[in-house]
């Protein structure tokens, strides 16, 4: 995984609450048993102007050649709510996201961002009514620098957030780790569990 | 010991390590793959050369994607949909898992055949990269949906890294009024505390009204935990727990169920347990429910009229509320019972089992859907259909011009195949009204079985009491018998 320290970009507000994982990729986009190839469908049903086609529906925010380039993406809350579908997040991260900033989100979402470098970003609803409110304001310096070190969203002007999230999911972004490796340097711990539990529980093993 | 709740007692239960700041190294017992999220984490593993830690605990299903017409095989409607089902296939079948494949007896969407094969149990971790996965909770396990990055983890480690949810505790006190079910005791809850209510929480069903339901519907109880926002939903068993689970596949037998049976007596909240919140509803408040939005949390009572949302405070409700109702073709002030629909869809792990195939069945007998209403039942399960159609439930569903289907997940989401088609209205036993859920600018209204089934009668949108008044053929106890009813 594609480690995330510091990152400075362009912002592009989608200031809808409740926007749910069967928006963010509808499952129809979802091809083939893959990670990639998801990108061409991400907000596919906002995105294009039918279902089927790929032609661009100018009013939708993600087609404003304004915000061309974005890499963090604004919005309401519950972001990421629904269907548990990790391909929400490649398909973000295929398109071009680093950074989602959000008031909440949706738990499943939140946890598959993590692991897979994308950064969520929670900030109270007001921070990001300013936010969006300056970007709005001043086009031309749309830029946003976003420091995991140290946990803030900084924009060119004085406004600078910060923001919280777990020691755990901090480092994991930090480092870029592969989770699993990680947990298998705890077997000891796994074995030992796993050897009081089969007499704690000897109902609960299959064989 | 300090009194503690019952999430608390099977997640430190299940704590392998501590790792600091709230998290903890989690063992998981049980693990559910479906082809939609499944094959790729096999995928994902396969790749990297890694073994699975417990094969053994390992389940898979091919719901998602697969045809539910009779006759069905691999090839699907979905595109590329027949590459994901026989993936899913060989990665399972070289990963030495246990697969319920679609001609299986044992074959059903992966909610409804975890109950049905006695995979999950008290007291157990479940987890599978499907977000419904809170609907195994009610069994008293901690059974919750995970991406595809996290069930590879666990397919390799047997363990996940969390962070512990808070808890909260929704009790319904009293009774049911008639007519009323789980499903709408779920609307009604995410619909007074909409669907963020529950963000962070494990949440814990308890009071009168949710002991007197049958295992079956503490099953649609839970099942829409994840729309009430929440990490997961549960209820502690009881004894309608462990004669439901008596005898069933994957279940304990001889001494082992013994030694079960005297560990689960200990999984429920101690009376002086502290949850971080509270939630008190009175059941009797609870009437059918109806969804208006494209969200579970903009629910109503069916005889309420639509909310105006001129009138919401909140600016972004407001937006999202004019946002849903432009979507849904649906104007403030009006009352749903006027709408006319084109389609009626009883399915879908909320609501597919043989007690709700019975009560939409009590309604349908001897009816007819009305003209222009497309009507579809899908069995969550091979064992629902077999049972159902043993008593002759197939037949009052065709006979009222229902289509009587193959188990699978089927039109409670499109996928690029089936679909509902465009801007066209469905009163649906589902558990999500998102923008085209059931197909491109699909309508969809979320209800209880019984109210799907009145709806596809009269060819507009009804609760079963509207039938009653309406053409009289049976009276009010017709409808529902009481041993038809979710209370018991
Ligand atoms: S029935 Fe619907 S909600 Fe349930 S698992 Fe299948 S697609 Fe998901």
């Amino acid at each position: 995984m594609r480690p995330f320290k510091i990152l400075k970009g362009i912002s592009l507000p989608l200031m809808r609450i409740n926007v749910d994982t069967d928006c963010i990729i509808p499952s129809r986009e979802m091809k083939r048993v893959s990670k990639t190839g998801l990108g061409e469908g991400l907000f596919a049903g906002w995105r294009y102007k039918e279902p089927i086609s790929r032609t661009p529906d100018p009013e939708f925010i993600l087609n404003n050649v304004k915000y061309a380039g974005a890499q963090i993406l604004l919005s309401g809350m519950n972001f990421g709510c629904g269907s548990s579908r990790e391909h929400a997040v490649w398909a973000m991260i295929e398109y071009g996201f680093r950074v989602i900033i959000a008031p909440s989100f949706g738990g499943i979402f939140y946890n598959n961002c993590v692991r897979n470098g994308l950064l969520p970003v929670t900030l109270p609803e007001n921070d990001i009514g300013l936010l969006v409110e300056w970007i709005i304001q001043n086009p031309r310096q749309n830029q946003l620098t976003i420091d995991l070190e140290k946990q803030i969203v900084s924009g060119p002007e004085v406004m600078a957030f910060h923001f919280n999230i777990s020691p755990q999911d901090k480092d994991m972004l930090l480092q870029g780790l592969d989770m699993i490796d990680v947990t298998l340097l705890c077997q000891d711990d796994i074995m030992a569990f796993e050897k009081k539990d089969g007499q704690d529980r000897p109902w609960a093993k299959l064989a | 010991m300090a009194a503690r709740t019952l999430f608390e007692k099977i997640w430190n239960g299940h704590i392998v390590a501590e790792l600091g700041e709230g998290a903890d190294l989690l063992y998981i017992d049980r693990i559910f793959l479906h082809e939609r999220t499944g094959a790729i984490a096999l995928k994902g593993l396969t790749e990297k050369n890694r073994p699975l830690r417990h094969p053994e605990n390992i389940f898979c299903t091919i719901d998602h994607i697969v045809d539910t017409f009779p006759g069905r095989t691999d090839e699907t409607q979905v595109p590329g949909g027949k590459e994901f089902i026989q993936t899913t296939r060989k990665s399972a079948l070289s990963a030495g898992i246990t697969l319920f494949d679609i001609d299986d007896p044992g074959h059903g969407i992966v909610h409804v055949i975890s109950p049905e094969q006695g995979i999950v149990l008290p007291g157990l971790t479940l987890i599978c990269p499907d977000s419904h996965t809170c609907s195994q909770g009610a069994f008293g396990a901690l059974a919750f949906g995970v991406g595809s990055t996290e069930v590879e983890h666990a397919m390799a480690t047997s363990t996940l890294r969390l962070e512990r949810p808070r808890t909260m505790q929704v009790l319904f006190e009293g009774e049911l009024r008639k007519n009323v079910t789980a499903k709408d005791m779920i609307l009604f809850l995410i619909g007074q505390y909409t669907a963020i209510g529950g963000s962070g929480y494990a949440v814990e069903f308890c009071g009168e009204a949710v002991t007197n339901l049958n295992m079956e519907a503490r099953i649609t109880l839970c099942n829409m935990a994840v729309e009430f926002g929440a990490f997961t939903g549960m209820i502690a068993p009881d004894e309608k727990t462990y004669a439901y689970l008596e005898g069933r596949s994957y279940a304990p037998k001889g001494e082992h169920w013994h030694k079960a049976l005297k560990d689960w007596q200990g999984l429920k909240s101690d009376d002086k347990a502290i949850f971080d919140k509270r939630i008190t509803i009175a059941a009797e408040d609870i009437s059918p429910m109806i969804t208006w939005g494209t969200n579970p949390g903009q629910a109503m009572a069916i005889d309420a009229r639509v909310p105006d949302p001129v009138k919401m405070n909140d600016k972004h409700n407001r937006a999202a509320a004019e946002k849903a109702l432009n979507y849904m073709d649906i104007s403030p002030g009006t009352k749903l019972t006027n709408l006319v629909i084109s389609g009626a869809f009883i399915g879908s792990c909320t609501n597919s089992r043989l007690s709700d195939l019975r009560r939409a069945g009590r309604i349908l007998k001897g009816r007819k859907v009305a003209d222009g209403v497309r009507a579809i039942c899908v069995p969550g399960s091979q064992r629902v259909k077999q049972e159902a159609e043993a008593e002759g439930l197939d037949k009052i569903f065709k006979n009222a011009g229902f289509e009587w289907r193959e188990s699978g997940c089927s039109l409670c989401f499109y996928a690029g195949g089936e679909s509902f088609g465009f801007q066209e209205r469905v009163v649906t036993s589902t558990n999500r009204n998102f923008e085209s859920r059931q197909g491109p600018a699909t309508r969809s209204h979320l209800a209880s079985p019984e109210t799907v089934a009145a709806s596809a009668i009269l060819g507009r949108i009804a609760g079963p009491d509207d039938l009653n008044s309406l053409n009289g053929v049976m009276g009010r106890n017709d409808i529902a018998k009481p041993n038809d009813r979710e209370g018991q």
